[in-house]
């Protein structure tokens, strides 16, 4: 599903440049459910962005779906995001002025579209049918977060990425996210890779991935 | 289809989250076009009305007036300071000139006219019979002139309608006389009022010519010609009128002794010609009145890019989400500019109404008549949405380039 060779990623920081990922290698089937933990700074989101085609590494390569994806222009970038990429952030990101209903259309509307059908099972899935029509402020942290992830999965995306989606939640509401997640990768087999500080959570998943200073340092089955 | 019911419907929230500041943003517009469509409509609604004033006085008309003279020392005279045409000129070319139906000198003068105790200084015009024909004057009481009243120069009136307002309020003038001078005059009848603001025969009093020059001494010119003001033709078809003027302009010329090369001392105009100049000119007017109202329409659209400017940095976050779930930068552009033009037209089409309202109530209360004309509208509505997606680019652009990374991180 994915596959990074020796990716690196340097931002420019006055004269000098900053590396934050330098040389990252790494496969994941599909359907495999992973985690990525490391102290901040290490490079875990900039790794994330880039899996995510929300940014470009500086070299390296990396194949999605047999893809090669890192030398797209931004609007083929974003077209591969719209149809094969789910995400889950930890800040949950939905638009304020719109119902739980309209914030997961939004999923839908660049994706290929698709019919309210879909729009209702994906709120179904995370149980949040009789609350479709109450906006992000009338709803609590981890409401928020399961409309977030219908958002994600309603387009059927082969892969979703999270960050931190438990970071901003109570340990109840983030038992219910973890668990939603972990059925919806058992059920229909999505691949999943989150980011985490929760050695629980990252436990509840098949891989665990420590990157520390741009590197892979660890790798390891649970 | 649905993908851009879609973009509407999104646009929609968007405008319709800040209602208060929507609203400001747009009044500029919905000014600008309410006040291009009340000022257009006002100087379309003169220019049909003086128009149609010119055509109800016959639109197949042509008008020969004395023009200016050259004298010898090369200064020009002003229009009508020399009294060149003749009723003898008129007898020419009604037994010359073809394609003519009447032909119609009269003679104007001024005299003091008094009817009992009222008093006035009226405009008196000499007329033939053809004169009636040819403005198309019907009599709304007594009867006009009999031949024997052209041939034999018997005193006799018919009163314009303003000019029996004036003298007569309220009774009836026909059979009563009028005192112009030493002159006792009898009134036979009154003129139907034609309303005409031009030139109009509601003012005037009309008497046979021969009569008139009985009364007033009227001068000769040199050659011992009757001398008339001026003298009013009808041509049977209105497609002849130029190859009429060419006809006239030659006749009058050899007549007048006008050497090759030399200025007529004569003008002709035709109406039609005179109504094309006139609107002409107001149409002029109403662009110039037009151009200003639209400086408010700029305005106005430097006001919405100005708020489309805010807008994209309050919802830099919102890009930021679209950019994630896979909007393309076209997308985004889209979205925002189909939300400034949403802006511009619904302002477009407030105004549209407003000015229709505006013009509307001119028109009934009187003041002056207004016309709405449809390319008006479509004009208006157009430019509104121009202004729309000419101010609402930057901004749209602005956001389409935003980087999806650094617009989710922002706040």
């Amino acid at each position: 599903m994915i596959q990074l060779e020796y990716i690196t990623k340097n931002y420019p920081m006055g004269k000098r440049e900053l590396k934050v990922l330098r040389g990252i290698s790494l496969n994941i089937g599909k359907g495999e459910m992973v985690a990525v933990m490391g102290p901040s700074g290490s490079g875990k989101t900039t790794l994330l962005n880039i899996i995510g085609c929300l940014d470009k590494p500086t070299s390296g390569s990396y194949y999605l779906d047999g893809k090669e994806v890192s030398r797209l222009s931004h609007s083929e970038l974003a077209t591969v995001r719209g149809q094969k990429i789910g995400f889950v952030f930890q800040t949950f990101n939905l638009l304020p002025r719109l119902s739980a209903k309209a914030n997961v259309e939004l999923g839908l509307r660049y994706a290929g579209g698709g019919d309210s059908q879909r729009v209702a099972e994906a709120l179904a899935k995370v149980g949040l049918s009789d609350r479709s029509h109450h906006r992000p402020t009338e709803l609590s942290g981890g409401e928020q977060q399961r409309v977030a992830i219908a958002r994600a999965l309603v387009k059927n995306p082969p892969l979703i990425l999270a960050d931190e989606p438990t970071g901003n939640l109570d340990s109840r509401s983030g038992e219910e996210i973890i668990s939603i997640l972990t059925s919806l990768h058992a059920e229909q087999g999505i691949t999943l890779m989150m980011i985490t500080h929760d050695p629980n959570i990252a436990h509840s998943c098949q891989r665990i991935i420590r990157i520390k200073d741009g590197e892979i340092v660890a790798e390891e089955k649970v | 289809m649905k993908k851009w019911w879609e973009v509407l419907a999104t646009a929609w929230v968007g405008v319709a989250t800040h209602k208060l500041r929507s609203f400001l943003t747009i009044l500029g517009i919905v000014i600008g076009v309410a006040a291009v469509i009340t000022l257009m409509s006002i100087g379309k609604g003169v220019e049909a009305r003086i128009v149609s004033n010119i055509e109800s006085l016959g639109s197949n008309l042509i008008i020969i007036r004395p023009g200016a003279v050259t004298a010898a020392g090369g200064v020009r005279g002003a229009f009508g300071g020399v009294q060149t045409l003749t009723l003898e000129d008129a007898t020419a070319i009604s037994l010359t000139a073809s394609d003519v139906t009447t032909v119609a000198p009269f003679s104007s003068s001024s005299m003091q006219v008094v009817a009992g105790n009222q008093n006035m200084r009226a405009a008196i015009t000499g007329i033939t019979p053809d004169y009636i024909q040819a403005y198309n004057l019907q009599i709304a009481s007594g009867s006009f002139f009999s031949n024997y009243d052209y041939d034999a120069g018997t005193k006799v009136a018919v009163l314009g309608a303003s000019v029996t307002e004036t003298l007569f309020t309220g009774s009836d003038p026909v059979g009563q006389q009028v005192r112009m001078g030493n002159n006792v005059v009898r009134v036979i009848g009154v003129l139907e009022s034609k309303g005409a603001t031009m030139g109009s025969a509601d003012d005037t009093i009309l008497m046979p010519l021969s009569t008139l020059q009985q009364m007033v001494s009227q001068p000769r010119t040199s050659r011992g010609e009757h001398i008339v003001s001026s003298i009013t033709l009808a041509v049977t078809d209105q497609a002849q009128t130029s190859s009429v003027i060419d006809q006239i302009t030659s006749l009058l010329r050899a007549r007048h002794q006008i050497t090759t090369g030399g200025d007529n001392d004569f003008t002709v105009t035709s109406m039609e010609e005179l109504a094309s100049t006139l609107s002409e000119a107001i149409g002029t007017m109403t662009l110039l009145l037009g151009a200003i109202a639209a400086i408010s329409l700029l305005v106005g659209g430097i006001g919405v890019m100005n708020i489309m400017l805010v807008s994209v940095v309050e919802r830099t976050r919102e890009i930021g989400i679209l950019k994630a779930l896979g909007a393309r930068e076209r997308d985004i552009w889209g979205q925002f500019l189909v939300e400034a033009i949403f802006l511009t037209l619904t302002g477009g089409i407030i105004g549209v109404a407003l000015g229709w309202a505006a013009s509307s109530l001119v028109s009934r209360l009187d003041i002056i008549p207004t016309l709405v004309s449809a390319d008006i509208v479509v004009l208006a509505v157009s430019v509104s949405i121009a202004i729309g997606l000419f101010f609402g680019f930057y901004p749209a652009w602005n956001g389409s380039r935003l980087d999806p990374i650094e617009a989710l991180r922002s706040q």
